[in-house]
């Protein structure tokens, strides 16, 4: 490779462009900003008043709207209503037990899509996975119902595990596709050139760069589990899970239990968040 | 110029992809495609609880469901549109200035944004009943300090309901439209400027029609998701609030009249997507599939 | 040089984003897996063809059991689920005291439930599985006498009880829980609590006393009444204030009922339509006046509301009773007979009206109360007058599921609109 420089020829000189005018800098630097802050600052007020009222007394055990007094007994009794603590349970089982059929079912279907250009299932399956994302959850809450009352199948926690997985393969899919994608396909082929089979390369070369898109999607999956309401209203049968639970209370009053697990499940999701976020920048990013 | 090295695929075989997208191809086939399809056919079915219902092809349902609840579909769609308008104007401003001048701490202001993602959503609503109810903490201030008529009430009517849609919907309207515009190259900006663009035309020429994938996931996931909830409607909301969703689900799993449910659920689906394509077709769908990096 | 590098938003997956933010789908690939679709529905349509099975079919299967002997073969478990509505028992920090007492005298645990927000949501959600013929995985659920309960009946979806397991039953029952018109015999059912629909409110904001139930009509109190999701609650007070009675009323009567409720919400006067919530929102202050049940408004005065009231409109309220029952293929329905038993003892059946301050079936409970807690005892929300029990009305009895469905027609769309 030469050194060689070329010498471009010298473009006419042209005007410096024009500042933009104090107001707009105004705009930039103080309005969005302050914009920017309000915002963030009303997303984050509910997430307070959650963590406020888990502080609250509740002398009848039921949650008021005013402001009582600040008692930390709730998270003393935070699993006194066996109701409650067996819900929330239902909630993490469901959550683990979707989150990894998922990450089996999707990862190798991410696989499919992100390494096979062209196979004739492809348009029909990158089109279920749009559909999956895309439909509104009443109509897929009410289309499993349909089905499982159809084929006279029992709804409870089978059900919902099923209902939980479906959705939850089109995030996976879509989380570990895009960091497949993004994956410089050299290295695959260098350890195919170097004699490796097909599930040496995999297990050896892939599955360990794709782990970070395996992590962020399993996390995904697992939040999107553990929140879902709509659907799992709809397949639950008798089963009840936290988000269900809370719901059929807020009609008699929450305990403020609730809002004591609504926080601990808050803070569980931040550190899980933060730690994904040090495991992103750590992993060798190809 | 490509290498000419075999292909991954030509040595392992054409049955690969199959091979690797059939057990969660089979999940979704089985347990998101037909379920659809089925939901479709009991729309069909007619009979009542107690004696059964049997499949007889009686497409009559659906124009008795659109009689009876043509008020609730609109206003589903209302609702949908306004609080997506509304959370995309929320949205913009704070995503442009995140992606544009956010500097080092992009990362931390995103962050703070989704943080209401960690905080079940039923759980997030009602703390919202707690905020606007009649003795909390707003209204008393705002009526003590005569900014509205004491006895005003936020709960129960329908600003309530899209407020809190637009609450819910924030996260995902922000994230896409910050993606998209953080990819616009902002070389083409100063381009723009240096053409001696007023800062205002430079954005609405050159970035907002850069971002318009983003628009549109966001539209997508909003629109689609506020369209059809029900829970917005169920714990802040009041008569004359009754989204299509609560007729839903309420005849589903109180009525458990199973043929208008599958039928008032067909035809939001449709509408849904007429809707969206619509959309793509106006914003012309193709070419932003050439703008996305894929 | 670029200013978007990777690494500023990679604690976001850029995979989640990308994802996100790419549509990789046209029309032309829509309109391919429309076709496949169109093959799909034929398959669904033949799965479906079976159709859904209903719920009559069940009901004969079990006519010919002989439930003497059946029952002769029951064992006591040592366990009962126990399903009732929520602050419908005793409850003192946690615990439940008249639960705990019976442990004590039988060696029972009880695991005490609150699923039951509403007769009809929660007999939707058992009817799939006791018409597969599998238990509902309680030995006692409490519904209130209506449709749902003729269901449960009809379908054969519950135990007929063993009479002579139930002494205290006949001793201390007061007359009108014997033999109800909705179980005749109390083959299947004994009462748990019984109460009354009428009127609560709280004087201070509505300004005045409150005498009728056209009184929920009144424009001035819009915005601020509250009236029952249930439809039932709703009709019925409907058909009162047109001065009928909701037990002999017809088809016509209930169009006329729906024609003034409907009135009454295009004129902004009602606040919501609530299940068991209007409570909260009396207690707050969102409501000033409303359809209510007597024992909530006891509760609530007990406990931080005493300005509520309850009143008894001259038009008449409703009165129901809420029933113990046990559902086909409980797992201890010896322990359930246990309970229900245990239950009709004067001192436990005054433990409980104590909290829950619904009428209980026990008269002799009044003595108990008055000595230790008068102000239940003499309550006559827990304990009615003669007068209260004169101007009680008894709600519409469906006799097949078209009248049932004609109701809802007629009174759903007032609430869903």
């Amino acid at each position: 490779m030469s050194t060689v420089t070329v010498k471009q020829p010298t473009a006419p000189p042209v005007p410096a462009a024009p500042r933009p005018r104090i107001g707009v800098r105004r705009l930039g630097r103080f309005i969005l900003p302050a914009y920017t802050w309000l915002v963030i600052l009303y997303t984050v007020v509910p997430i307070g008043v959650m963590i406020a009222y888990g502080f609250n007394q509740a002398p009848s055990g039921r949650l008021t709207f005013s402001w009582l007094g600040f008692t930390t007994q709730w998270y003393q009794q935070v699993f006194d209503i066996p109701d409650l603590t067996a819900a929330l349970e239902h909630s993490l089982e469901l959550a683990f037990g979707s989150t990894a059929i998922a990450l089996l079912l999707g990862t190798p279907l991410a696989l499919a899509l992100a390494r096979y250009r062209r196979f004739r299932a492809r348009p029909p399956i990158e089109g279920t996975i749009f559909l999956d994302i895309a439909a509104p959850s009443v109509v897929v809450g009410a289309s499993l119902l349909s089905f499982f009352i159809s084929l006279n199948i029992a709804r409870g926690l089978v059900t919902i595990l099923i209902a939980h997985v479906a959705f939850n393969i089109a995030f996976v899919t879509v989380v570990v596709r895009a960091r497949v994608t993004g994956l410089d396909r050299s290295l695959d082929k260098a350890a195919a050139d170097l004699g490796a089979n097909p599930w040496t390369a995999f297990f050896k070369v892939t599955l360990p760069l794709i782990f970070p898109g395996i992590v962020a999607a399993g996390l995904l999956a697992f939040a999107m589990s553990i929140d879902d309401f709509i659907i799992t209203q709809f397949v639950a049968g008798q089963t009840v899970t936290f988000p269900l639970w809370v719901y059929g209370a807020v009609k008699v009053g929450i305990p403020p239990q609730v809002f004591v697990m609504g926080t601990l499940i808050f803070l569980g999701g931040i550190i899980l968040a933060i730690l994904n976020a040090i495991f992103q920048r750590r992993s060798p990013a190809v | 110029m490509r290498l000419a090295v075999p292909s991954a695929a030509g040595r392992r075989g054409r049955g690969a992809p199959y091979a690797l997208a059939l057990p969660g191809g089979a999940w979704l086939l089985l347990f998101f495609l037909i379920p659809i399809l089925a939901a479709l056919s009991v729309s069909l079915q007619t009979g009542n609880p107690v004696n059964g219902f049997q499949l007889t092809w009686h497409f009559g349902e659906y124009s008795t469901a659109i009689s009876m609840y043509g008020t609730q579909f609109v206003r589903s769609f209302e609702y949908g549109a306004i609080s997506t308008g509304a959370a995309f104007l929320i949205a913009y401003p704070m995503a442009y200035w995140i992606a544009f001048h956010g500097g080092r701490h992009k990362s931390t202001y995103l962050f703070l944004i989704l943080l209401p993602f960690f905080v079940s959503f039923v759980i997030r609503t009602l703390a919202w009943q707690f905020i606007l109810s009649d003795q909390g903490f707003v209204l008393t201030t705002l009526e003590k300090a005569h900014l509205i008529p004491a006895g005003t009430h936020v709960l129960s009517t329908p600003f309530a309901v899209i407020a809190g849609l637009t609450y819910n919907a924030l996260p995902f309207m922000v994230l896409p439209l910050y993606v998209a515009i953080e990819k616009i190259d902002r070389r083409v900006v100063r381009a723009a400027t240096d053409l001696f663009a007023r800062p205002a035309t430079a954005f609405l020429r050159v970035v907002l029609p850069l971002s318009a994938p983003g628009i549109f996931a966001g539209f997508l996931l909003v629109f689609v998701t506020n369209v059809g909830d029900y829970v917005n409607a169920s714990i802040l909301g009041g008569p004359g609030t009754t989204m299509i969703g609560n007729i839903i689900q309420n005849s589903y799993l109180n009525d458990l009249n199973y043929p208008m449910a599958s039928a008032l659920s067909s035809i939001l689906m449709a509408g849904l997507l007429i809707v969206i394509f619509l959309y793509a077709r106006t914003f012309g769908a193709a070419t932003l599939q050439e703008y996305a990096s894929a | 040089m670029s200013e978007n590098t990777p690494e500023q938003h990679d604690h976001l997956d850029p995979a989640l984003v990308r994802g996100l933010t790419s549509p990789r789908y046209s029309r032309a690939q829509f309109l391919r897996s429309a076709g496949a679709g169109a093959a799909g529905l034929t398959l669904s349509g033949v799965l479906a063809a079976c159709g859904v099975s209903g719920t009559a079919a069940t009901g004969k299967k079990q006519s010919g059991t002989d439930w003497a002997a059946w029952w002769k073969k029951q064992k006591k478990q040592g366990v009962l689920d126990f399903a009732n509505w929520p602050l419908y028992i005793d409850t003192s920090h946690g615990q439940h005291p008249s639960l705990n007492q019976f442990h004590k005298a039988t060696g029972i645990t009880v695991n005490y439930s609150e699923p039951i927000q509403d007769n009809q949501s929660f007999y939707a959600k058992i009817s799939p599985t006791l018409q597969a013929g599998q238990s509902i995985g309680y030995d006692i659920i409490v519904i209130t006498n209506g449709w749902q309960l003729t269901e449960l009946i009809d379908n054969g979806w519950l135990i007929p009880l063993d009479h002579s397991q139930l002494p205290n039953f006949y001793k201390y029952a007061g007359p009108l829980f014997k033999n109800p018109n909705y179980d005749p015999g109390n083959k299947y059912t004994v009462a748990w609590q019984s109460g009354f629909t009428g009127i609560g409110y709280n004087p201070k904001l509505t300004g005045r006393e409150i005498t009728s139930v056209q009184d929920l009509w009144d424009p001035k109190f819009k915005g601020h009444v509250g009236m029952m999701s249930d439809n039932t609650e709703l009709g019925s007070v409907g058909l009162l204030a047109l001065g009928i009675d909701p037990a002999t009323s017809k088809v016509s009567d209930w169009n006329k009922a729906a024609k003034i409720l409907q009135k009454q919400r295009n004129q902004g006067i009602v606040r919501q339509y609530y299940d068991q919530s209007y409570i909260k929102a009396l207690e707050n202050g969102d409501v000033w006046i409303t359809q209510a049940w007597s024992g909530d408004i006891f509760q609530a005065n007990a406990s931080g509301s005493p300005d509520l009231k309850f009143v008894v409109p001259k038009e008449g309220i409703m009165h129901w009773t809420d029933n113990m029952m046990i559902p086909m293929h409980a797992s201890h329905p010896v322990d359930a007979l246990a309970w229900m038993n245990f239950y009709y003892q004067p001192k436990i059946a005054a433990e409980v009206a104590d909290w829950v301050n619904y009428i209980t079936p026990v008269p002799d409970a009044k003595q108990i109360l008055m000595k230790s807690d008068p102000s239940v005892g003499k309550s006559p929300l827990v304990f009615p007058t003669s007068q209260m029990k004169a101007a009680a009305h008894e709600y519409y009895v469906f006799q097949n599921y078209n009248e049932y469905n004609t109701w809802n027609g007629v009174f759903n769309p007032i609430i869903q609109s």
